[in-house]
């Protein structure tokens, strides 16, 4: 019914001319959450991207100073960026730097993950439990992690405990709160309807409660392990031996920016990676979730 | 099954006694916010009353238990589980051997008219079919009482008539006794035996009625002058009784 032009006009049309007639621009793209064609949502994406690298070659080539070299100029030109890229890698050990930040991230979020799920998920189903626990959290979870840097360098050094510390800290007080929500959400009726087939509280717990609030967990812990990315690389970048934050700190000394826009794209792209597997971790664990984006 | 309860807090109950002979499918209906869900909640378990108890069979029951099935009217299905598997959550937590669980729960499959979504997860049901397979998951169990907190009140209106012959055809294979919550006179008069019409809060039971019509129940009925005189006699107390609601709630204000 909403997809029809004014009454007025569709009188007047006879069907024929109806099956042809094609919606106005306004109409087809500028009718509030009504779907576009699949092909302009895949051109626009491809758009998006190729504007913001015009828009920085167009930048690059305004900003140039043809008294020194093209790596080292301010904006550098996008194909001397993928250049710098290639060169880090071959010569300059960029991997291990990689595989440090990767290594720092995933312990650190594992190890704020192991505590805060099943705390979360206690105090969102017994009362005693969030009430001496969701206080202090909610305080904490407002000092942001940077700032406990310096504290935890007199405290514990400048070795990976420091680091792992400043991502638990960032990660542990924001997950342990987003878990008791989603424990909370699990409907009553759910946990009512097997007690009244028998269940006892333990199994309500193991068999109905915990599988209700799995697949939300998951995309708790894929939304905070993109916040790690970012305690990681500012603990990184106040002092480290190796890491992306190191590298990019480094950089900053040479006034190499080609190799910090390089460095920074390489998180960007580590990033989509790990939103890419807990997406299809989700698919595959929870083929019964209803997705609410078509 | 009989069961008495006493004054609440937020009085939603009071001084309610009601006994439903076994094998009987007894309907309560009233204004809505009366207590009706209250009362099965109460009758189920799930709710603690302040005063008065819950009898199955003459003994206490005052926790919930597989003698009580119940069938709500949302979130019925685990939706992690297969319909199968759904309705083979009681059997499962019974240890009932899985060949034994197999029969039972194809012989419901077919029985619920589900047959080819048993292996389906919930998502890809509709809503008459969904709570086709809670009922199902109840059933399995094989309660001596089955609670039903308006099932079918999700359901658009061809739906839930399409749902009322099912279960009163389903009674009449079973013969459960059955205590049916709804705020639909006519299915309560379609479904039950007798309906017990709750007064505005705090409940109590007003009026008994008997439904006299024969079974098997069957749709034509609905169009019957006896269904029509019974209708108009519930219509006219809930009536009354919504108004003393919409007056007490004036009266507050």
């Amino acid at each position: 019914m909403s997809e029809r032009v004014p009454a007025t006009r569709s009188v007047t049309a006879s069907p024929a001319t109806a099956r042809r007639r094609r919606r106005s621009f306004v109409s087809t793209y500028l009718t509030p959450k009504r779907g576009i064609p699949r092909r302009t949502i895949a051109i626009l994406g491809v758009v998006g991207f190729v504007v913001i690298i015009a828009v920085w070659t167009v930048v690059a080539i305004l900003t140039y100073n043809k008294d020194v070299p093209a790596e080292v100029q301010l904006v550098p030109r996008p194909d001397v960026v993928v250049v710098a890229w290639i060169d880090m890698v071959a010569h300059l050990g960029f991997l291990a730097d990689v595989g440090w930040s990767t290594f720092r991230i995933v312990a650190g979020f594992a190890l704020a993950a192991l505590i805060a799920v099943p705390l979360g998920l206690l105090m969102g189903s017994f009362e005693i439990v969030r009430a001496f626990f969701q206080p202090p959290i909610n305080a904490i979870r407002y000092m942001p992690a940077s700032a406990f840097i310096p504290l935890l360098i007199l405290l514990q050094g400048l070795g990976e405990t420091e680091k792992l510390t400043v991502i638990w800290i960032g990660v542990f007080f924001q997950l342990v709160l987003m878990v008791m929500d989603i424990a909370h959400r699990v409907p009553t009726e759910m946990l009512n309807v097997a007690y009244t087939l028998g269940a006892s509280r333990w199994t309500v717990f193991r068999k109905v409660f915990l599988p209700a609030t799995f697949p939300e967990v998951v995309d708790a812990l894929r939304i905070t392990m993109g916040w790690a990315w970012t305690y990681l690389i500012v603990a990184e970048l106040v002092a480290a031996q190796a890491g992306i934050g190191n590298f990019i700190l480094i950089a900053q000394r040479y006034f190499r920016a080609d190799r910090i826009i390089a460095a920074i794209i390489t998180i960007g792209v580590l990033g989509l990676i790990t939103d890419f597997l807990f997406a299809t971790y989700h698919r595959w664990a929870f083929p019964y979730v209803e997705k609410v984006h078509g | 099954m009989r069961f008495t309860t006493g004054r609440r807090q937020v009085q939603a109950l009071e001084r309610i006694s009601l006994t439903v002979p076994d094998g009987q499918f007894a309907c309560i209906v009233g204004p809505s916010g009366c207590g009706k869900s209250t009362l099965l909640m109460v009758a189920a378990g799930l709710t603690e009353p302040s005063e008065g108890d819950v009898l199955v069979d003459g003994k206490p029951a005052s926790e919930p238990g597989a003698d009580r099935g119940m069938v709500f009217q949302s979130y019925s299905l685990y939706p992690w589980l297969s319909v199968r598997r759904n309705i083979e959550f009681g059997l499962e937590i019974k240890q009932i051997p899985r060949t034994q669980r197999r029969q039972r729960s194809s012989e419901l499959i077919h029985l619920m008219k589900l047959d080819g979504f048993a292996e389906a997860y919930p998502k890809a049901l509709s809503g008459g079919m969904k709570q086709r397979a809670a009922i199902a998951r109840a059933l399995a169990n094989d309660p001596q009482v089955l609670l039903m907190d308006e099932p079918f009140g999700a359901l658009d209106a061809q739906t839930r008539q399409i749902m009322q012959e099912l279960l009163t055809d389903l009674w009449q294979r079973y013969r459960k006794t059955v205590l049916f919550v709804t705020h639909d006179i006519e299915e309560a008069i379609f479904l039950g035996d007798v309906i017990y019409v709750m007064t505005n809060r705090p409940g109590r039971i007003r009026t008994t009625l008997r439904v006299d019509l024969p079974r098997p129940r069957t749709f034509e009925m609905v169009g019957s002058p006896q269904f029509a005189e019974l209708r108009n006699q519930v219509v006219g107390i809930i009536h009354e009784e919504s108004l003393k609601a919409v007056e007490s709630e004036l009266a507050r204000a």
